[in-house]
């Protein structure tokens, strides 16, 4: 009898239940489409980050450089009148320096004592450096004739001198073999050759960068040098799309020795046991080590900027609240319209209550009929939520995220700002180099992420049950008016 | 079966109040069949709703079969509707969206029968008003006459004490009303009710035992004729 009688009478009003189902299914559609859209938002930021930060990192810890430790970098020679260690004309100059840039120092034993820190599951350490090669023959240069070649006073000598050198330089990462997983080769997928194992750690090996390895023509199995050092090619990565890699991947320990900062590293990786735990580690870490700047996937995720952030937005905000606002006006108009029909219904649940039905019974049909509308709803809107995810999908045009400007910090793989801390590099005081140099080191890059709009179980279920939802506070308020019908005042509305 | 003692119901309306019943004491025994009658808006429906156990009366009790319908809880006067009284009224009250036999049905929903035995009991009391070919057709397909039928069937399949009617010819034509009260007074005979029917019509309530009127609220009881 329940569900004839709910048939029935559905059948009886069709439009307007009709009505309420569209309301909630483009309520519930929307709150699905937005879901996705969102989710689909934070899978591309978790896409960018992840590609900034390394699978398995949760926190980075860096240090600036001490003041004035990053200053002008010496190779031996200089331009300035005066200088006295510059060699004679004609001398062939061929200088190759590896060193920490932008970056300050932290020892070796802060890995050891983060990784025994509470709910830290691992740390590693890593050396960031800058490997810097000058060749070229030394100029004449006369300091007191304006105007000639290679004179100071007439301007071009400055020119000519700068001419006169070819400056190269490449990213060098040192990683830390023993941890695994954790640092920078750990967003890096091996495109030929084989990346290090435990028994590279002081071997003179190098994996190598695929675009750096394209640029200069290199492949496993070849020979590059590192600070004038011979280092075999085992293996080419590819870091994924915003990365921002090193050109050159050595082990850690070899990296130390080259670059002088034995017992040294120039950034930390470290794993939380889990989420939840990043903040308590990032605070302890900032109480134990003195200085240190620490990052983690929040921090940067506030440095990328582009469309992503834009549809980031929208998403959390109008999205949400357009959802919520449609949502609210189609519970809220199923509300009223369930009174409605229950007012019109006065009699029938007076005769009812006559026959000896209880309100609760009355109460229940009520609800039931609410709820099947909400059903209903629920399961179009949960169609509409799909379609609104796959138009999202098809027409959304890929998101552009920028990262890796000016951080301050060392994000694994991602910006490598050159000369920070107190002065660019240079050749014997200022820097007639430094432009140069500076396109070595990456700047911010911008990379397109395409938007997918995910529906998750999850999200259907939440549809499913906000349409569940929708239909009890209908039915409830329905519920509520014919409950409190007495069947004598029921039955006099129309006696 | 009933007893009633110094029954008033009062209404408010706006900043007045409605004396709908003055003071009634009524007793109507087992089988007995009473006829209200009285002018409109003079408290005859009120007086059928408190024996009908649909409203409580401001002051006084409505005994019923020992218990008191103005002080018993409404679960229980619910379920003393559910078992002992039916009702016919006048504009029919069958539920729309239902078929004929599912609105017998509706009678036995708050007894707890189960489907089949509510099945066939609807249609036995169907067939015992003259409608057993019309089980499937809905309220809307029937003449008013037919329509008052499926409500006296649905107000006997529970097999009541009491039939309380109001106004169960008002809508109906002369001819279609005289079938109708035939029918209630040979369903009145063969089950042994006790019925009270509130009427405007004096050639139904010639028909009863007593007679009651109504008139500013007070009852006055005399024999038929």
């Amino acid at each position: 009898m329940f569900f004839t009688y709910l048939w029935r009478e559905l059948r009886r009003r069709m439009r307007q239940a009709v009505f309420i189902a569209v309301g909630l299914a483009l309520g519930i559609g929307l709150v699905i489409t937005v879901t996705a859209a969102s989710a689909g938002v934070k899978n591309a930021q978790s896409s960018v980050l992840h590609s900034l930060y390394g699978v398995g990192t949760d926190i980075t810890v860096t240090k600036a450089p001490a003041a004035g430790s990053g200053g002008p970098q010496s190779f031996g020679f200089g331009f300035r009148a005066g200088t006295a260690k510059r060699p004679a004309a004609g001398t062939k100059i061929d200088v190759e320096n590896l060193r920490s840039t932008g970056l300050g120092t932290i020892s070796s034993s802060d890995v050891s004592m983060i990784a025994a820190m509470k709910d830290v599951a691992a740390a590693a350490g890593g050396l960031t450096l800058l490997d810097t090669k000058i060749t070229g023959t030394m100029p004449a240069i006369n300091f007191n004739n304006g105007g000639g070649p290679g004179s100071f006073g007439g301007g071009g000598g400055f020119q000519n001198f700068r001419s006169s050198f070819t400056p190269t330089s490449f990213t060098v990462d040192g990683v830390d073999i023993g941890s695994g997983e954790l640092g920078p080769l750990s967003n890096g997928k091996l495109v030929s050759g084989a990346t290090f194992t435990g028994s590279d750690t002081n071997a003179h090996v190098a994996v190598l960068d695929s675009d750096y390895a394209t640029s200069q023509k290199l492949k496993a199995g070849d020979t590059i040098t590192v600070d004038k050092t011979s280092f075999k090619v085992i293996g080419i990565v590819s870091e994924p799309a915003g990365a921002n890699p090193a050109d050159v991947y050595i082990p850690l320990g070899v990296a130390q020795s080259l670059s002088g900062l034995k017992n040294d590293v120039n950034t930390i990786y470290v794993a939380a046991t889990s989420g939840q735990e990043i903040t308590s580690v990032a605070d302890s870490i900032t109480k134990a080590v003195p200085g240190a700047s620490i990052t983690d996937q929040s921090s940067l995720a506030s440095q990328v900027t582009g469309s992503i952030t834009s549809a980031a937005s929208l998403a959390d905000n109008l999205g949400r609240w357009l959802a919520i606002a449609v949502l609210a006006a189609a519970f809220g108009l199923a509300s009223l319209l369930t009174m409605s029909a229950v007012s019109r219904r006065i009699r029938e649940f007076g005769t009812l209550k006559a026959l000896g039905w209880r309100s609760r019974r009355v109460i229940g049909q009520v609800m039931g009929e609410s709820i099947a509308i909400g059903i209903v709803g629920g399961a179009v809107g949960v169609g509409l939520g799909f379609l609104g995810a796959a138009l999202v999908d098809k027409f959304t045009t890929p998101l552009t995220a920028t990262v890796g400007t000016d951080t301050g910090s060392a994000t694994p793989g991602g910006s490598r700002f050159f000369g920070g801390g107190g002065g660019g590099a240079a050749f014997g005081g200022a820097s007639p180099f430094r432009g140069g140099f500076q396109s070595a080191a990456r700047a911010a890059d911008t990379v397109a992420v395409h938007l997918s709009a995910p529906v998750t179980i999850a999200a259907v279920a939440a549809a499913v049950g906000l349409a569940i939802l929708g239909g009890l506070i209908a039915g409830s308020f329905g519920g509520w008016r014919a409950a409190r019908l007495r069947p004598a005042a029921a039955l006099s509305k129309v006696a | 079966m009933y007893n009633l003692t110094n029954v008033t119901k009062d209404y408010p309306r706006g900043r007045q109040t409605v004396h709908a019943l003055r003071g009634v004491d009524l007793r109507i025994a087992d089988g007995e069949w009473l006829a209200i009658q009285g002018p409109t808006g003079h408290g005859k429906s009120t007086l059928l709703q408190l024996l009908g156990g649909l409203d409580r009366p401001t002051s006084g009790s409505v005994d019923f079969d020992g218990r008191d319908l103005a002080t018993l809880r409404e679960t229980e006067v619910t379920k003393v509707r559910a078992t002992s009284i039916g009702f016919i009224f006048q504009t029919f009250n069958l539920i729309p969206t239902l078929s004929a036999q599912e609105n017998v049905e509706t009678a036995l929903v708050p007894l707890g029968i189960s489907g089949a035995s509510r099945k066939a009991r609807a249609a036995q009391a169907l067939e015992s008003v003259g409608l057993g070919d019309r089980a499937r057709h809905l309220p809307s397909e029937l003449s008013g006459g037919q329509q008052q039928r499926v409500a006296i069937a649905r107000a006997l399949v529970k097999e009541p004490k009491v039939l309380l009617a109001d106004e169960p010819t008002g809508n109906l034509d002369e001819d279609t009303r005289d079938e109708i009260i035939a029918l209630l007074e040979k369903l009145w005979q063969d089950n042994g009710l006790t019925m009270v029917v509130v009427t405007h019509d004096s050639s139904v309530a010639r028909r009863a035992q007593r007679l009651g009127t109504m008139r500013n609220g007070k009852l006055t009881i005399r024999q038929a004729v």
